[in-house]
């Protein structure tokens, strides 16, 4: 039996926990006003709200709704458009409304639902942010200038709320209806995540952004194990130089993660070329890495971080490097009944160097045509150790091991790059595809080897690396 | 005046097909397609789908009792394959079953044997073969031939553009109920109910009158819901008039992406003619248009393409020829523009290799040869042209010159980056191509508590078209929006209409509104007249008061109309219209087409990171012409939409079949149309009113389409941009720019 809240109601259900979220809302609760558009996450039509105690702090997520098992919904506040909707039209609808930013309205709840989110919670609002709350929400009528002019009304309000609690003040400000209020105390009736329909068949779920993409219409029936809430695989913390990971953490973990913004500097750009926003509050980075896509984004994040993996088999655990991890195009180096519990890695020092690059169809939320990491360790002029990392190359997200070690006690200069590259070459197998062609993919990942040390080094003689 | 869904629209409590509540018993369908692109079918094996203890029945063509077919235009797309197939996804069979889950379950037990034939994705290769949906037309004016003789310059090029996924939010979808004496209710996510009622009536072997089709709303069309929407809507029905149970199928994305036509790609070969003062003397274009396996709205499409080959552009000699070529492609169809920017793109090509060559900016020649005022264009339409009216107040409210500085400037201090602009003049002609389609009715009912229904053949889909509907009965009769409201599109209410397309939806449902009103008012004045003891001439009605030789008197709307009512005067109306003054001559391919054009000028600048091949559009800056907007709000939404939707078309948005016509880009996870973080930084829209007179409703002119193509100057600024970079790039003109072509020509030059 799950237990969670739906709006203002208390849910007790048997149904499947591997029921969508989404299925169960218009097809069983008959709350038809969170609309289905893909179905994979890309659209974000389906956008809820999920709210859970954090820190004893009631905190509010969007997600989507198409990518979220009902067994993930398990001690949590799910809140869709009906659930929003007051007397009147809310502060957001009254701005969308009045700026000609719903069209044909198919896509407007989801946008309507991720931007109240962003007025219930609790950091430091801007337009930026408002913005990027919707950045998961594609609307084809409007071009997004009204949706723009909308989020900024939308802001301005929240702009006065200074430090008054975000709850409290959007239910004073027209944002929220007043019941909110009495959700946390009603949460903590409620047990959170209990495992739930458990056997040893059972499918690994995180956060469902992949598994729900590629199984959508098996995942229902499916028997599962919930790894996404439990609280041994959560948390990123720091020890020595090291960082550790629950398995469980989700983008959104790492994009707030303080230890993450003081080792990784641009962090903020690397993220906004992850996903979206829905998707990063579900997507887990072990499960960027179980899915074995060859350009996950996180994956190769990881590798040129030289990441350890911690396999556990019910009491038996081992470590692996997660360069050691993929065998052939999603055949992973593991046991079917191991599951990654702890990522490590050592975070990189005040001499280190690292970046990310990532280039796509649409920049923004979109799968990578090309991704790749670099990571150097400086010693004075020359660099000690390298690792670099590529994605879309390959039928494996890809650690360029030759390449890597090439690097190793160099002086880069734009010759050095020019042999970097050739060897980059050799060690690559890409294909043609829909994202790109063979021949785009190796010269898109020259240029993005080049980036890495333009952004790195910027007193390298720029426009010669360019040509080179 | 604000759209009148925004409330519902906000609060999600707006209904869209799929949020129709279910009768009890409803029954859920999936379409089997063909998983092959082009075969014989030699064995069709439903046995273990029918075995499914979920499912209620499978039906094949065997099954439709009157003619399978649903071609529009040509007679040549039968509902569900019989002895060949000819695209991947092209439905087979319809499997009914009692969930959703279990109908999708059982298409994957259906096993076919296909005697595979040769795939054709390419239309030249399709023309070559002889293999056309319909026979090729031409457009002349003047003689190219001989022109060409006296130009100073000719250029010839390949222009070529790719089809573009709708992308509608809300998926095809229908939901079939039966109804007594074998009459059928079909709840269809359609732009042309009448397209869905006709053909439904012709596959069921039922006549027209016993099929009620109803709209409320489309969750966005673009084209995509025109001709498309019907066979969905017939499949429910089939199996309904089969079964006497309620049928319902909302397609998957994936379904819907697959087994759906797009908008059609072109390969064009364009030469062009100019004299020494850069005029263009002489124009030749052959279009080779990719139909797909079936006509379709394509042939049309084709003619649209035609008309606009020349855009905005007087050329005295032009000889464009088009070729609509089959292809084992599914239908494709109508899309925001149909035809017109696929023209447009290859004299734009034209013109920027022209200029290139000459090395002057595209925009010497653009300008010099705008239409103006009383020259024709190939078809033999004369003109009322705002071209030059357009352009000159975009180079002058936006500073062109300063444009131009800024980009020098950035370009010679920036190695990584840099930046492009374009100008893109557009014209388009408002009426449906086919004389006869321009035809509308509107039923208004006044009640007796004085307030207004009107229905009408307008589908609204998101463009604002029952807002003007609205506004139009709001201002004839002066009374409270409020009181006005519009009803569902109902086949039952409104008779034979147009589909909601071509733009002119507002133009014609909204004057046929106006002539009910207008009636109806004119019986309610006569009342008013007899109670106020004077002439009806005398009577107005301002803000729901009536006022008798302009003075107001005590009678409100409310008293007039229940007068009206106790004394038996007729309140209600069906009004018709017939635009006037259209015709063509399809023997000589000339004609007065169009009821009025519109015009309008987009400057766009981008920035192109010269190191990755991706880029940003900066500003697109705006002139248009509205004649005078009747609704500033809405009208505004649909150009800043329209332009977004183009240049998704010129950069994203890439529509890829392999060689054995299998779509690749069939998910929103592959083919990508923009998000926020991708429309232009800057987006600024000049309302230009145009003094000259219009037919179009109050004056407001037809705003759905036209400004789609301000997004083609992306292409251009684009290439600019990459020009600026790497002067002698062989980047040729194929659209969509994406950063894989936009990287290329950065780096893969012959020249080098």
């Amino acid at each position: 039996m799950l237990q969670f809240i739906l709006n203002n109601k208390e849910i007790n259900t048997s149904l499947p926990p591997g029921m969508t979220l989404l299925d169960f809302i218009r097809y069983h609760k008959q709350l038809t006003g969170t609309k289905i558009g893909c179905r994979e996450g890309d659209c974000g039509a389906c956008t809820v709200l999920v709210g859970e105690i954090k820190n004893n702090e009631l905190i509010y997520m969007s997600v989507t709704s198409c990518l979220m098992a009902i067994g993930n919904a398990q001690g949590k506040h799910i809140v869709t458009i009906e659930g929003i909707n007051l007397e009147g039209l809310n502060a957001v609808q009254q701005a969308f409304s009045d700026e000609g930013a719903t069209q044909c309205g198919f896509c407007t709840p989801g946008f309507i639902v991720s931007l109240t989110g962003y007025c219930m919670n609790n950091k430091t609002p801007s337009y930026e942010a408002a913005i990027d709350s919707v950045n998961g929400n594609i609307c084809r009528c409007t071009g997004y200038k009204s949706i723009e002019r909308a989020a900024a009304i939308v802001n301005e309000k929240i702009q006065e709320r200074n430090s008054a609690d975000p709850l409290q003040f959007a239910v004073s400000n027209n944002v929220i209806p007043a019941y909110f209020l009495g959700i946390k105390e009603r949460l903590t009736k409620i047990p959170v995540a209990n495992d739930v329909n458990s056997t040893a068949s059972a499918k690994n779920l995180g956060g469902g952004t992949d598994l729900y993409v590629q199984q959508h219409d098996t995942m229902e029936q499916q028997a599962i194990h919930f790894l996404f809430d439990k609280p041994a695989l959560k948390g990123i913390i720091q020890n020595g130089n090291f960082c550790e990971m629950g398995a469980s953490a989700t983008v959104t973990n790492i994009a707030e993660s303080l230890i993450f913004q003081r080792h990784f500097k641009e962090l903020k750009r690397y993220i906004k070329l992850v996903s979206s926003t829905q998707i990063r509050n579900m997507a887990t980075v072990a499960g960027n890495f179980i899915n074995a896509s060859p350009i996950g984004d996180f994956t190769i994040f990881f590798l040129a971080l030289d990441a350890k993996l911690r396999l556990s088999d019910a009491d038996k655990k081992r470590e692996m490097p997660l360069r050691e991890f993929y065998k052939g195009y999603k055949q992973l180096n593991k046991k079917d009944s191991e599951i990654i519990d702890r990522i490590s890695f050592e975070l990189p020092g005040t001499n280190d160097l690292f970046n990310f690059e990532k280039v796509c169809k649409r920049t923004n939320l979109d799968i990578a045509t090309v991704n790749t990491a670099i990571w150097l360790k400086i010693n004075g002029d020359e660099i000690a150790q390298a690792g670099l990392s590529a994605g879309g190359v390959g039928p494996v997200p890809a650690f360029l091991e030759k390449s890597s070690s090439f690097l190793a006690g160099k002086r880069i200069s734009t010759e050095i790059i020019k042999e970097l590259i050739s060897i980059v070459q050799s060690e690559i197998t890409p294909i043609s595809d829909a994202r790109g062609t063979e021949r785009y993919k190796r010269l898109l990942l020259s240029q993005l080897v080049k980036a890495h040390f333009i952004q790195l080094f910027p007193s390298l003689p720029l426009e010669k690396i360019l040509i080179a | 005046m604000k759209n009148i869904d925004s409330y519902t629209h906000t609060r999600g409590e707006s209904i869209y097909l799929d949020d129709i509540p279910l009768t009890a018993g409803t029954l859920f369908g999936a379409v089997y397609g063909s998983p092959v692109a082009h075969g014989k079918i030699i064995k069709l094996d439903l046995s273990e789908a029918e075995a499914m203890e979920e499912v209620v029945r499978v039906f094949t063509y065997k099954d439709i009792p009157g003619n399978n077919q649903i071609g529009g235009i040509v007679p040549d797309e039968p509902l569900l394959a019989e002895a060949e197939v000819h695209y991947d996804g092209m439905p087979v069979a319809f499997v009914v079953a009692t969930s959703v889950e279990a109908a999708q379950a059982a298409v994957k037990k259906i096993k076919i044997e296909i005697e595979k034939l040769p795939v054709v994705t390419d239309p030249r290769v399709a023309q070559k073969n002889g293999s056309l949906l319909v026979p090729p037309r031409t457009f002349k004016l003047g003689d190219s031939k001989s022109a060409f003789l006296n130009c100073v310059h000719i250029i010839e090029g390949i222009a070529e553009t790719n089809g573009q996924e709708h992308m509608y939010i809300e998926t095809q979808g229908a939901y079939a109920l039966p109804a007594e004496n074998g009459a059928l209710k079909v709840y269809s996510s359609t732009q042309g109910p009448t397209a869905v009622q006709r053909h439904m009536a012709d596959v069921l072997g039922i006549g027209m009158h016993r099929l009620e089709i109803d709209v409320t709303r489309l969750g966005g069309g673009f084209g995509g819901k025109e001709d498309q929407a019907t066979s969905w809507a017939i499949f429910c029905a089939l199996a309904t008039y089969h079964l006497k149970k309620p049928v319902k199928y909302c397609l998957h994305r994936m379904e819907d992406m697959r087994m759906t036509g797009k908008r059609n790609p072109y390969s064009s070969d364009f030469k062009i003619g100019l004299d020494a003062d850069l005029k263009i003397m002489a124009y030749e274009a052959i279009f080779f248009q990719n139909g797909g396996a079936a006509a379709d709205l394509s042939p049309a499409v084709l003619e649209r393409t035609l008309f606009h080959c020349t855009n905005s552009y007087f050329v005295p000699n032009v000889t464009a020829t088009a070729y609509s070529c089959r292809t084992n492609l599914p239908t494709n169809t109508a899309f925001r523009g149909f035809g017109g920017p696929q023209g447009m793109f290859v004299i734009e090509a034209a013109i920027a290799k022209a200029a290139e060559q000459l090395g002057v900016h595209a925009s010497e020649i653009q300008q010099k040869n705008l239409i103006k005022t009383g020259e024709e264009f190939s078809y033999g339409q004369n003109v009322e042209s705002e071209a030059t009216e357009c352009w000159t107040k975009a180079a002058g409210l936006y500073d062109i010159q300063k444009i131009n500085n800024e980009i020098a400037t950035f370009n010679s201090s920036n190695a990584l980056h840099k930046k492009g602009m374009s100008f893109m003049p557009i014209c388009f002609g408002i009426s449906f191509t086919k004389i006869l389609m321009n035809q509308a009715r509107a039923l208004v009912h006044v009640y007796t508590d004085g307030s207004v229904t009107i229905s009408t053949g307008a589908v609204e889909m998101g463009q604002g078209v029952n807002t003007k509907m609205l506004q139009v009965a709001a201002r004839i009769f002066s009374i409270d929006p409020a009181r006005i409201k519009v009803n569902s599109t109902n086949t039952y209410r409104i008779a034979n209409t147009s589909p909601t397309a071509a733009s002119a939806a507002a133009d014609l449902n909204g004057k046929a509104v106006q002539i009910a009103c207008e009636r109806i008012l004119e019986r309610i004045k006569e009342v008013a007249a007899e109670i106020l003891k004077c002439g009806a001439d005398c009577i107005a009605i301002n803000g729901e008061k009536v006022s008798a030789n302009a003075d107001v008197t005590s009678l409100s709307w409310n008293e007039l109309v229940m007068a009206a009512y106790l004394k038996r005067v007729n309140l209600s109306e069906h009004g018709h219209y017939a635009t006037e003054g259209i015709y063509f001559d399809n023997t000589k391919e000339k004609g007065h087409p169009f009821a009025y054009h519109v015009y309008g000028t987009a400057i766009t600048t981008v920035t192109v990171d010269c190191l990755r091949g991706t880029y940003e559009v900066d500003a697109v800056k705006i002139v248009h012409d509205f004649g005078t907007s009747m609704n500033p709000l809405v009208d505004k939404g649909q150009i800043e939409g329209g332009v977004v939707q183009g240049i998704g078309w010129m950069t994203m948005e890439e529509i890829v079949y392999d060689a054995d016509g299998h779509l690749r880009s069939n998910a929103l996870s592959t083919y990508k149309v923009p998000d926020i973080y991708s429309v232009p930084k800057v987006l600024d829209i000049h309302y230009l009113e145009t003094v000259n007179d219009n037919p179009a409703i109050f004056r407001s002119k037809a705003v759905g389409e036209p400004p789609l193509m301000y997004g083609i100057g992306t292409f251009f600024a684009l290439r600019n941009a990459i020009k600026a970079f790497k002067p002698h790039s062989d980047i040729g003109f194929s659209a969509p720019m994406t950063p894989e072509k936009l990287l290329m020509g950065l780096y893969n030059s012959k020249n080098d």
